[in-house]
């Protein structure tokens, strides 16, 4: 089973960029990166002078909404990836039921692989029902094909709790991918405390929410040597904490989403539902500081950070709205539109590793993240320069509650490639 | 003027020139009120409406009544104890079907109001949701204020007690800052953000600093939740430093007026010996909240007919 993809710019130190050139596949691996391959066998992709990126991977991705409750099938959830230009996606575990156990790992594993070809890799979590009391089995959820260690959207409260999984995390040198978000501050919360939480009468949720465990969760990792990964950055504090840790030689990554650089508390006014989200949007200052650091490489990963709810639990009060928005259609687009054009601070070879390279390394996932021979043929080739609209209409995601409806994006996922087979095709 | 508008929501959208309106036409209802036959026929065919998600005697009666003074039918809706009800959207678009003319709603969550008025075809009057506004209940303080100071022009408003929390009081800074008066505030700091130096107005943590030369002075309310969210450790503190006493009102002007929404907690927001003198002037905010109410009601017809 071959495929030759054709006459694109292959995002990749082994490819030359500035010029067309072909990819062969076999097997779902990558065989041959040259210009002008010819093979009567292969089944031919033309990627149309377009840029071909590196399968993109997804590392903070729910099927639940906040209460746990799915909202995604595998098959909306794949097929939404699969537009948004993901090849592979992780999948977050505080769904309910929870992924504690070998067992649901094994089922995700193995179901996943029935609905569609992009790669569905499993989160563990790091606590016996996501509850944050006791440790699970994570050797054997490891075992099983975890590629890290989660607590969902769940942060772990007790300290002591979280330092011992650190020191376990050990034998098995897998990463902890930790949502930062102290309770007593955060609880009731509805939006970023400030000037505009009291505008709108709303209740705040303070930045000392997400930055007190952001830096009890390095101090740990310091101490316990673990590899800790905090995801969906969203204050300036968190980005200096950060890069501060990184400087002392802390074993610690960072991701944010497109939410956190290309929108501000600004948009909650109106009292849109549709950007509470959790963290929360922040300030101007906060986007720069988040933006800085992707740029200066405090940020190692962009992820869709989807969270789907439904629209019903949208249309409601403020307060009694769920957190969340569905990004996987978006991300891409968002990236391109804020990061390469608007800002240009990312090229697309940074965008590679922000969106895959780093995401692989992170997760240990060693036949992903390049367009190396030997690689997997996981491939998203994108129109850099295609004006979309987004359109909820088209989403193949079960939820269609994003911040960014109707707006024009620049940027646009025109295949996503699995082992070597198109999940998707404009 | 005619005010061009199918809902009042907030004073946060309303111009000066606005308020000043709704202000004239609140003391011509006055006017109307204290005549012999005392109900006008302005209303007459129109229905209003209360959905109340929150109890409050006080603001129900004062619709009730500012409606059957312009001769609307009036009919009450109570929801604050009901479990698994319909969604706020879906219970506007019932009174709609019903012929609500007017709805007026008080809800636990802010931005309630918004919602309700976005979906339906009925004019909705905020009569407070969550933490945001009252617009009736500000627009009756301004009403008192300038019955008294003449003009909102250079006078020094003085807010004593929970900000955060008070949805009147932050109605009177959005307003009150509109008019050209001088807004200072004094609180317990997790109760009085300095945020809200943004919107124009100066924080004081010590009440006398507040007060200092005040022509009026705004007391708010001190809730139990604010004890148990540790905003302040009891009402005893609460009022060694914040009541409003004859000591505090010695820094204000002489003619100084102390008002307050409502029911007042005596001897912890406001002394006794100034609750009970003339300086305090809560029957007058009182008896200015039907014509308030019946001035919002009218101002929305009109519009509507126009």
């Amino acid at each position: 089973m071959k495929t030759l993809i054709k006459n694109g710019y292959i995002v990749s130190e082994y490819a030359d960029m500035t010029t067309l050139m072909d990819i062969l596949c076999e097997d779902g691996k990558i065989v041959k990166i040259e210009k002008d391959i010819e093979d009567p066998e292969a089944k031919i992709i033309d990627a149309q002078g377009r840029y071909v990126f590196p399968g993109f991977i997804d590392m903070h991705c729910s099927m639940s909404n906040p209460a746990g409750n799915y909202i995604e099938s595998f098959e909306s959830l794949t097929k939404a990836a699969a537009k948004g230009g993901f090849s592979t996606i992780t999948l977050l575990p505080s769904t309910n039921p929870p992924v504690d156990n070998d067992a649901i790992v094994d089922y995700i594993v193995s179901k996943g692989k029935s609905y569609s070809n992009i790669g569905i890799y499993p989160y563990g979590s790091m606590t016996v029902g996501c509850e944050g009391k006791v440790l699970a089995n994570i050797g054997h959820m490891v075992k099983a094909g975890i590629v890290a260690l989660s607590d969902g959207d769940r942060a772990i409260d007790k300290a002591q709790l979280l330092m011992r999984i650190m020191q376990y995390s050990r034998m098995f040198d897998i990463c902890l991918i930790t949502h930062c978000e102290e309770q007593s501050l955060a609880c009731g919360g509805d939006m970023n405390e400030g000037t505009i939480s009291i505008e709108l009468g709303l209740r705040g949720i303070p930045e000392e929410a997400e930055t007190i465990h952001v830096s009890r969760n390095i101090l740990l990792a310091e101490g316990t040597k673990a590899k800790l990964h905090i995801c969906h950055v969203s204050t300036k504090k968190t980005v200096d904490l950060i890069r501060q840790a990184k400087k002392r030689g802390v074993q610690i990554t960072a991701e944010t989403c497109p939410q956190y650089f290309s929108l501000t508390e600004d948009a909650v006014l109106g009292y849109n539902t549709y950007a509470k989200l959790n963290p929360p949007l922040r300030t101007k200052e906060d986007v720069d500081a988040v933006i800085e650091g992707l740029c200066d490489g405090t940020i190692d990963v962009i992820s869709s950070g989807h969270s789907p709810v439904s629209g019903e639990e949208k249309r409601v009060e403020f307060g009694n709205a769920s957190f969340g928005v569905s990004s996987l259609e978006t991300a891409v687009s968002v990236v391109i539109t804020e990061l390469l054009q608007k800002r240009k601070i990312l090229n697309p070879m940074e965008l590679a590793e922000k969106m895959s390279g780093m995401p692989a390394k992170i997760l240990k996932i060693k036949s992903k993240g390049k367009i190396k021979v030997g690689y997997d043929a996981d491939f998203t080739i994108v129109n850099l320069k295609e004006q979309v609209v987004v359109d909820t209409k088209n989403f193949r995601s079960k939820s269609r509650v994003t911040p960014y409806a109707d707006m024009f994006l620049n940027g646009c996922v025109v295949y996503t490639i699995s082992a070597g087979e198109p999940a998707y095709k404009r | 003027m005619i005010i061009d508008r199918k809902d009042f929501l907030e004073l946060k959208d309303l111009s000066a020139e606005e308020i000043i309106y709704i202000l004239k036409t609140a003391e011509t209802m006055k006017f109307v009120l204290s005549q012999k036959g005392r109900n006008s026929p302005m209303l007459r065919g129109k229905s209003v409406i209360s959905l109340f998600y929150e109890t409050s005697d006080r603001a129900r009666l004062a619709y009730e009544l500012a409606a059957q003074h312009l001769s609307a039918a009036f009919a009450d809706i109570n929801l604050s104890s009901s479990n698994g009800r319909e969604t706020l959207k879906d219970m506007g678009i019932m009174l709609d079907q019903m012929g609500a003319d007017f709805i007026i709603i008080r809800h636990s969550q802010a931005g309630a109001a918004n919602i309700l008025a976005k979906n339906v075809k009925a004019s909705v009057i905020n009569a407070g949701d969550g933490y945001n506004e009252n617009p009736g209940q500000t627009l009756l303080d301004l009403m008192t204020i300038k019955e008294y100071k003449k003009d909102f022009k250079g006078l020094k408003v003085a807010i004593i007690g929970d900000l955060l929390h008070s949805r009147v009081n932050k109605g009177n800074i959005w307003a009150l800052t509109k008019l050209g008066s001088e807004v200072v505030i004094s609180g317990p700091p997790a109760l009085v953000p300095e945020e809200i130096e943004n919107f124009g107005v100066k924080v004081y943590y010590n009440a006398c600093d507040a007060v200092k030369d005040a022509d009026v002075i705004l007391s708010g309310r001190i809730n139990v939740d604010d004890l148990e969210e540790n905003a302040l450790p009891s009402m005893e503190e609460y009022k060694n430093f914040f009541m409003i006493d004859k000591e505090l009102l010695s820094y204000a002007k002489e003619d100084a007026i102390v008002m307050h929404p409502g029911p007042i907690k005596r001897g912890i927001e406001i002394s006794s010996e100034v609750m009970d003198s003339p300086q305090c002037i809560v029957s007058d905010q009182l008896s200015n909240s039907i014509s308030v109410r019946m001035a919002m009601l009218y101002i929305l017809a009109q519009g509507r007919k126009s």
